[in-house]
């Protein structure tokens, strides 16, 4: 069978508390992160025989990782995808655990952009289209923010009832990461806060767009075989996708500009590698990329979690709270978390790993079917994405 | 017979009062935008001198201001690239006096009667800078215009020219001033403007045997309304029918572009076999006799473009801004990211096609239109298989947008320009607020923000709301 449904295993995984770490280097959230997998899989660090490295611009080459953990001369893999470079390098592990080059990987992302701010699109990583710098350039909020006018216009929503819509997304996220000891904003917070908080970038208000945190999670994979020699209760990998844009939103005149492409292609490629028809029944929890709620709420409908145009309406109906029919981002989503470019990935997959471990203490959900999605996304609606998906299970 | 068969002018949308800039002050002076300067001012008078006539058929291309963005490097060049004009076209700049705007046309005329081309356009523009707080900075106005010359004139034919030179020390600036200088008032006038220009004119109309009482219109250069009143006086004309206004009170004394599009006013009101005198001055004076054709059929006459761009405004709401805007005052450089990178002059230049006349591409399998050009095509993947398409003037709708206050609330969006293809484009010369989905917009080309120079200046299109 091709893929990786059931070859790979996570055993182990580790995640520093999100947060502004003045006092912290990327280095100390790497040894922090990766220790604590270590401790959890209940391994020695020498036992890793290659590792892949995810940071969107905290360290160059593998060396940044090898480096702090002092890793003896193995394999190391830098994946640098923007925002998807977390769930990118798990992915890529799984691959070589999966055809058997290795038997036990180490993926760790982390981030630190408290020390240098963050990165600007279109000036980070120059493309051809970019060099001359003639075009515009623009926060990543100014274009998901583009994304939402043309949403609400195409489906004849006011914009004060789109903002609401939204804001109804904050508060569920900022109400999971009270719950959540590791995020970095423990704090509810009420419709009216979400509302009248300065407006970030029409029509996204400061509530709409996830924090700028430090963080570093890890994760310690093996092939499936092999898993019961460390744990009983590990962490399968059910099916990954991915899927990249180019620049077809801007290229080709007749893009709509209400769905992400890239998501609805990277969800279809893991569903039907974890043999998933019915999404909205068969997961039991997602964490996905809300960036932006915006974000959030067209990932319902390129999820199929629900029908176009109808997330409004499950958002009303409080269908995915963490007490609802499909419980999206239980640990507080990159709303609470911030976005520490490489680390939210594998932060996600680490929220996962607990929920079907039912270790996810005041936020645990009801595992029903055993399966738990996470999904990163890289780019802007405007200049298009990488969208990346993992889907764990049990056995 | 050679002479002028169109014009175009670009007046910013920006006013100022003159309220803020010296108490009691009447009327308003036009501004350039933040990003406008006098080349774009230019490419904008160009292009709408040129509505309707192909770029390919022009000869030559002559700018003229005291104000060019560059010392050295050629604006010309840029006009001539945006207009995808032909690569053996004679371009030129002209500068050193307020007269290079008239010097241009001089040359131009000459070039043409001379056979040597049969179609030339004359840009010219200016965006100078008086001190703040002096009566310079409470006169001037931005501004552009461009005349298209041609052998077989179709709006007016130059009959007599006349020129003088004249040495003197009385509006200069220095290689190293930022503001234009100027001797005593009445010196100024006395023995500079009034003596010169009267020169000039009653030197043209010797040469052409003709009475100043047979011209119906006369375009003076003015530096302050009163002035010229006096002039027109001393010359002997009736300043309430024969001048041209020199419309001080709503735009300014636009410098090289001011008797080129004073004179563009006189032929929005001219009757067919009038004589339009237009004069111009700076170390010496420049004068030409107009006669507006017998069979005046020029589309754009009648469309008063002059009056409507005068009425297209939008105010600033203070003269700090009118400061920030000229780099007037020192604002704190923005901590930008360290990996914000600078302009680069190699892709500038690989790219000159998509950038100056803003070229996409036609899929030949299947007709979509895409920006910026592609090697594979976006919709049906055929490879190198485009033929390249002109998308600066096309006018578009706003597709979506947004603004925030990190980029200082300058809005972005996305647009569909008509007959197909997106581009991704800065919005300019508008309030976020006016803003709505799917609002009729079209191009303007304009100096880019850069979050780091590198010493350049780079230019690029936005998109600005059909106002008119």
């Amino acid at each position: 069978m091709p893929g990786v449904r059931d070859k790979v295993a996570i055993i182990g995984m580790g995640c520093t508390r999100f947060a502004e770490h003045w006092d912290k280097s990327v280095n100390d959230l790497i040894v922090e992160a990766c220790y604590e997998a270590f401790e959890d899989a209940n391994m020695e660090p020498r036992e890793i025989q290659a590792a892949w490295w995810s940071t969107a611009r905290s360290g160059e080459l593998g060396r940044s990782l090898a480096y702090p953990l002092k890793l003896n001369f193995i394999p190391v893999t830098r994946v640098e995808n923007r925002c998807a470079s977390g769930h990118n390098a798990f992915i890529d592990a799984c691959y070589a655990v999966a055809c058997g080059a290795f038997d036990v990987v180490l993926v760790c992302g982390a981030e630190k952009l408290k020390d240098t701010g963050l990165p600007i699109p279109g000036d980070s990583n120059p493309t051809d289209l970019y060099t001359s710098r003639v075009d515009p350039r623009f926060m990543p909020v100014t274009s998901f923010a583009q994304l939402a006018l043309r949403y609400f216009h195409y489906y004849g929503i006011p914009v004060d009832e789109g903002r609401r819509i939204l804001a109804k997304i904050a508060v569920k996220n900022h109400y999971n990461g009270s719950l959540n000891p590791k995020a970095q904003f423990q704090r509810k917070i009420t419709l009216e806060e979400a509302l009248n908080a300065p407006i970030v970038a029409w029509p996204l208000g400061l509530y709409d767009c996830c924090g700028v945190s430090d963080g570093a999670a890890a994760a310690i994979i093996v092939r499936a075989d092999l898993a019961k020699k460390y744990r009983d209760d590990y962490v399968l990998v059910k099916g990954v996708g991915m899927s990249t844009g180019f620049y077809h939103g801007q290229v080709q005149d007749d893009w709509s500009l209400t769905h992400i492409e890239e998501n609805f292609r990277a969800a279809r490629m893991a569903y039907a590698e974890a043999g998933i028809t019915n999404p909205r029944k068969e997961l039991d929890l997602a964490i996905v990329h809300d960036c932006f709620t915006i974000h959030e709420l067209v990932i319902y409908e390129d999820f199929g979690f629900s029908p176009r145009g109808k997330a409004k309406e499950d958002v009303d109906a409080g269908a995915f709270e963490l007490k609802g029919e499909l419980p999206v981002n239980t640990d507080g989503g990159l709303k609470s978390f911030g976005h520490p470019v490489g680390a939210s990935g594998l932060r996600m997959m680490y929220e996962v790993y607990k929920q079907l471990q039912g270790k996810a203490g005041p936020r645990q959900v009801n595992i029903r079917n055993q399966l738990g999605l996470t999904h990163t996304c890289g780019g802007t609606p405007i200049d298009s994405q990488t969208a990346a998906v993992v889907i764990l299970g049990l056995r | 017979m050679v002479g002028v068969s169109s014009y175009g002018v670009h007046i910013p949308v920006w006013r100022i009062k003159r309220e803020l800039l010296g108490k009691g002050l009447p009327g308003e002076r036009a501004v350039a935008g933040k990003d406008e300067d006098s080349l774009t001012m230019a490419v904008a008078a160009a292009l709408d001198c040129l509505e309707g006539v192909n770029g390919g058929s022009i000869d030559g291309i002559f700018f003229a201001s005291t104000t060019p963005p560059f010392y050295e490097k050629s604006v010309s060049a840029t006009i001539a690239a945006v207009l995808d004009a032909r690569r053996e076209v004679f371009t030129a700049d002209f500068s050193g006096s307020l007269r290079a705007g008239t010097t241009a046309l001089k040359v131009a005329l000459e070039m043409v009667r001379a056979g040597s081309a049969d179609r030339i356009l004359v840009a010219a523009a200016d965006c100078r800078l008086g001190a703040p707080g002096t009566p310079l900075e409470q006169t001037f106005g931005d501004g552009a215009a461009a005349l298209l010359v041609e052998r077989d004139a179709k709006i007016a034919d130059v009959e007599f020219a006349a020129h003088v030179y004249d040495e003197i020390y009385d509006i200069w600036r220095r290689d190293v001033d930022l503001f234009v200088n100027s001797w005593e008032d009445r010196y100024v006038y006395t023995c500079g403007y009034m003596r010169v220009v009267k020169e000039t004119i009653s030197r043209l109309m010797d040469k052409s045997g003709l009475n100043l009482k047979d011209v119906a219109k006369v375009v003076l250069p003015v530096p302050e309304s009163r002035r010229g009143i006096e002039l027109a006086k001393s010359l002997g004309l009736d300043p309430k029918t024969q001048l041209q206004d020199p419309l001080m009170e709503v735009m300014g004394n636009t410098g090289t572009a001011q008797p080129l599009m004073l004179f563009a006013a006189a032929l929005e009101e001219a009757n067919p076999n009038d004589w339009i005198l237009m004069a111009s001055y700076g170390s010496g004076g420049d004068a030409f006799l107009f006669k507006v054709k017998e069979n005046l059929k020029m589309p754009s006459l009648g469309k008063k473009k002059i009056a409507q761009k005068i009425a297209n405004k939008k105010t600033l709401p203070d003269y700090i801004t009118y400061l920030k805007w000229r780099k007037l005052v020192k604002t704190p450089e923005p901590r930008v990211d360290m990996t914000v990178s600078y302009p680069s002059a190699v892709a500038i230049w690989r790219e000159t096609h998509r950038i100056y006349p803003l070229h996409g591409v036609k899929c030949k399998v299947c007709g979509t239109v895409q920006y910026p050009p592609q090697r594979v095509c976006v919709k049906c993947q055929s490879k190198d298989n485009f033929e390249e398409v002109r998308l600066c003037d096309k006018k578009g709708r706003l597709f979506s947008y947004s603004f925030d206050p990190i980029r200082e609330n300058t809005p972005v969006g996305l647009i569909n320009l008509e007959g197909g293809g997106r581009v991704f484009l800065d919005l300019t010369d508008v309030d976020a607020e006016e803003l709505k989905i799917d609002m009729p917009v079209k191009l303007t080309f304009r100096r880019v923000d850069l979050r780091r120079e590198d010493g350049m200046y780079v230019y690029f299109w936005k998109a600005t709301p059909i106002r008119e």
